[in-house]
């Protein structure tokens, strides 16, 4: 048995697998005490091997779970994440809490070429979540909500906390929310299909992480990549599961 | 690393005492996480280990020993400036190294916030009163290389004794000329300022000098080629560092004295990382001390460094003055001659770097090459496309890392770096 353990900067999420087959899924917020949740999130069972991955895998690493305990990165696990379920991807996108990646895929689930965003929070789920606030909307909602949107501004301020101040400046000009809302996601956009520029993206694109669960942002790519989604663009059943899976993944390949 | 056995010199330094003391604890901290902690270093870094020790301390006593017996002191930021004609004029040459977040914000009162992190440390050194190279200086030599450091010496002026020489933006004979001019202005004012001539054999001595010295580090770049890497990527960084405030004949003793026991260890096949480990050659923007950073985070990562094509590393060693000859104008053309190969990205065009990154990286069978351009540099950040470009054609992977000395973007770097390692491997 063998866990795959993503400890992301909102979340942590789990996959178990017994003989190359996932017998279990689940995720908790990271919270201010990763340690704690991780021990939980872990309870109750006996892997074999523990693969850990995401912003926080060093802190797995430390923490005497009986068990032999390995680390990738989560460019790594993301690129096996989705080959495992899409062996024919050529592309990987993930956008969680708090960095945007791009990644090409070779065969066999070998990253080409990779890109993250730097140090700041711009274009990832925390420029999301930070400007959802500016509408009293659930970050879970802002995407449907912004889809209402027709007539979007052009949001300049890649910035999380300049967008915010641009976002509320149209607002008093009385430019519609929804309208706002779907400038704030297309900025996102515009600066996430630059990155896949840079990795030269082929298709098909697997869109992966917490983000990709957000309809606009889905359907924005496919708008602005010009292509068909379900084929070109593959979102999977759960994408914030990709980093946890791809971890599971490493860990059951021979050595 | 606070010696108080030094603090009158420290406070005849006029240097903010008690600003000076954390810098040390911090450059103490730092040098016992980064270096000290290695497994298996040679015992010539020992030498290493001394030198850093005593940066601010002896090294600053010998220094301050020759000026009262009437040398000069000139300080330099740049590969540009001959050290040759410093050392015939009987002066010691500096590279104040610019490595560190100190003053920033009194910096950002003189120069633009947008302006990258050397040129920010060495004006924030100066006017936090904390570095003794730069205090001791009698003339501070800039170069017209990038557009903020130009900018910043008009500012940087008004501080201390400044000479500015005039680098070229092309390689052409008209520029050529130029820089010639250039040689010999500099070489009146090292005559002016020390009140000796540089004659002939004086010349003749100091580019052999400095010639040794090049060729020293040019035998460990050398030995790096070896499997498994038989120094770490740190050791040899703080080697081509020192080389810039050592005493030159001491430094190049013991840098062949460290190449022989490396010769040793190759010919046992010992390494500091084990066959296999993926080899990374660092290429941009020098690394001054003590910026370590990116060199530690890569070795921490399971890679090992083993060439840096900067100017702290093969762009200042790789070329020598040919002529060690017979008149003074042949040997000032063979300096002029000499510095004109230098690579550094402010040249337009300047595909001489595309070709010795490619040559350095095969020669180095390199599994990967790490771009690293200081946030804000725009020569570098230019450049980090073209070589790019040119790697990808090589077969070789090359990851692009901006960044500064600051500590918050640790993690993410980590994960980048790690990320490419897993790539290579
Ligand atoms: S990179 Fe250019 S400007 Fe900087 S030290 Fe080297 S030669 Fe001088
Ligand atoms: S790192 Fe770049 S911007 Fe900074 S001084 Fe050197 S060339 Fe100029």
């Amino acid at each position: 048995m063998i866990a795959g353990i993503d400890i992301g900067s909102r979340s942590i999420e789990l996959v178990v697998m017994d003989n190359d087959t996932v017998v279990r899924q689940e995720h908790l917020p990271t919270t201010f005490d990763p340690v704690r949740q991780c021990k939980s999130i872990l309870s109750g069972l006996e892997p074999d091997r523990i693969v850990a991955t995401g912003y926080g895998r060093k802190l797995v690493e430390g923490m005497d779970l009986g068990t032999t305990v390995e680390t990738i990165t989560e460019i790594k696990a993301h690129a096996l994440g989705v080959f495992r379920t899409f062996p024919e991807a050529r592309t990987v996108l993930d956008i969680g809490g708090q960095d945007t990646k791009a990644i090409s895929l070779l065969p066999g689930g070998k990253v080409g070429k990779f890109e993250m965003n730097d140090r700041c929070a711009a274009g990832t789920g925390k420029f999301l979540e930070y400007t959802a606030t500016i509408f009293q909307i659930p970050v879970e909602e802002f995407g449907s909500y912004a889809l209402k949107g027709d007539d979007p501004p052009v949001i300049n301020s890649m910035c999380t906390v300049f967008a915010e101040t641009e976002a509320t400046s149209l607002m008093a000009q009385g430019v519609a929310p929804e309208n706002i809302a779907l400038g704030l996601h297309k900025s996102i956009v515009r600066r996430t299909v630059n990155m896949l520029g840079r990795v030269k993206l082929a298709f098909p694109l697997v869109f992966v992480g917490g983000v990709a669960h957000n309809p606009c942002m889905a359907r924005l790519l496919a708008d602005s990549l010009e292509c068909v989604p379900g084929k070109d663009i593959i979102i999977p059943e759960t994408p914030d599961m990709n980093g946890a899976l791809g971890a599971a993944h490493w860990g059951g390949l021979p050595r | 690393m606070s010696e108080s056995v030094y603090k009158e010199m420290w406070e005849n330094l006029n240097l903010d005492i008690p600003a000076h003391d954390g810098l040390l604890e911090v450059l103490g901290k730092f040098y016992g996480d980064i270096y000290l902690s290695q497994q298996g270093r040679l015992k010539g870094a020992e030498y290493l280990d001394f030198v850093l020790s005593e940066v601010h301390g002896l090294r600053i006593k010998e220094i301050m020993d020759q000026k009262a017996q009437g040398k000069k002191v000139v300080g330099t930021f740049c590969v540009f400036v001959p050290e040759e004609l410093t050392l015939a004029a009987d002066a010691i040459q500096v590279g104040l190294c610019a490595g560190a977040e100190a003053g920033t914000e009194a910096a950002e009162a003189l120069v633009p916030r947008n302006t990258c992190a050397l040129i920010k440390s060495f004006v924030g050194f100066k006017l936090a009163r904390i570095c003794p190279f730069t205090e001791s200086c009698d003339m501070i030599v800039g170069e017209t290389t990038c557009d903020g450091k130009k900018k910043t010496y008009e500012a940087f002026g008004d501080l201390v004794n400044m000479h500015v020489m005039e680098v070229p933006q092309q390689k052409n004979a008209t520029d050529r000329d130029m820089w010639k001019a250039e040689v010999l202005r500099y070489k009146d004012a090292l005559e002016k300022l020390t009140g000796n001539t540089i004659t002939t054999e004086k010349l003749r001595d100091a580019i052999r000098i400095v010639n040794e010295k090049r060729r020293a580090l040019q035998r460990l770049n050398e030995l790096r080629k070896a499997t498994p890497a038989p120094i770490s990527g740190r050791d040899a960084l703080l080697i081509n560092q020192i080389s810039f405030y050592d005493d030159p004949v001491r430094f190049t003793r013991k840098i062949n004295e460290l190449c022989d026991e490396l010769e040793a260890r190759i010919a046992e096949k010992q390494g500091v990382a084990p066959e296999g480990t993926p080899r990374l050659m660092l290429s941009g923007c020098p690394m001054a001390v003590p910026n370590w950073k990116l060199p530690y985070i890569i070795e921490s990562s399971g890679a090992v460094v083993v060439g840096e094509e900067s100017c702290i590393g093969t762009r200042n060693s790789r070329d020598l003055v040919v002529d060690e000859g017979d008149s003074l104008e042949s040997m000032l053309d063979a300096i002029a001659d000499r510095y004109m190969k230098i690579d550094c990205a402010c040249f337009t065009p300047n595909t001489e770097r595309e070709d010795n990154v490619e040559t350095m990286a095969k020669d180095l069978d390199v599994d990967g090459v790490i771009h690293y351009a200081l946030m804000f540099c725009q020569p570098y950040a230019h450049e980090a496309f073209k070589i790019d470009k040119t790697l990808s054609e090589a077969g070789v992977p090359m990851l692009a890392i901006e960044t500064d000395y600051s500590m918050e973007d640790v993690e993410q770097l980590k994960t980048r770096v790690e990320a490419f390692v897993e790539m290579i491997k």
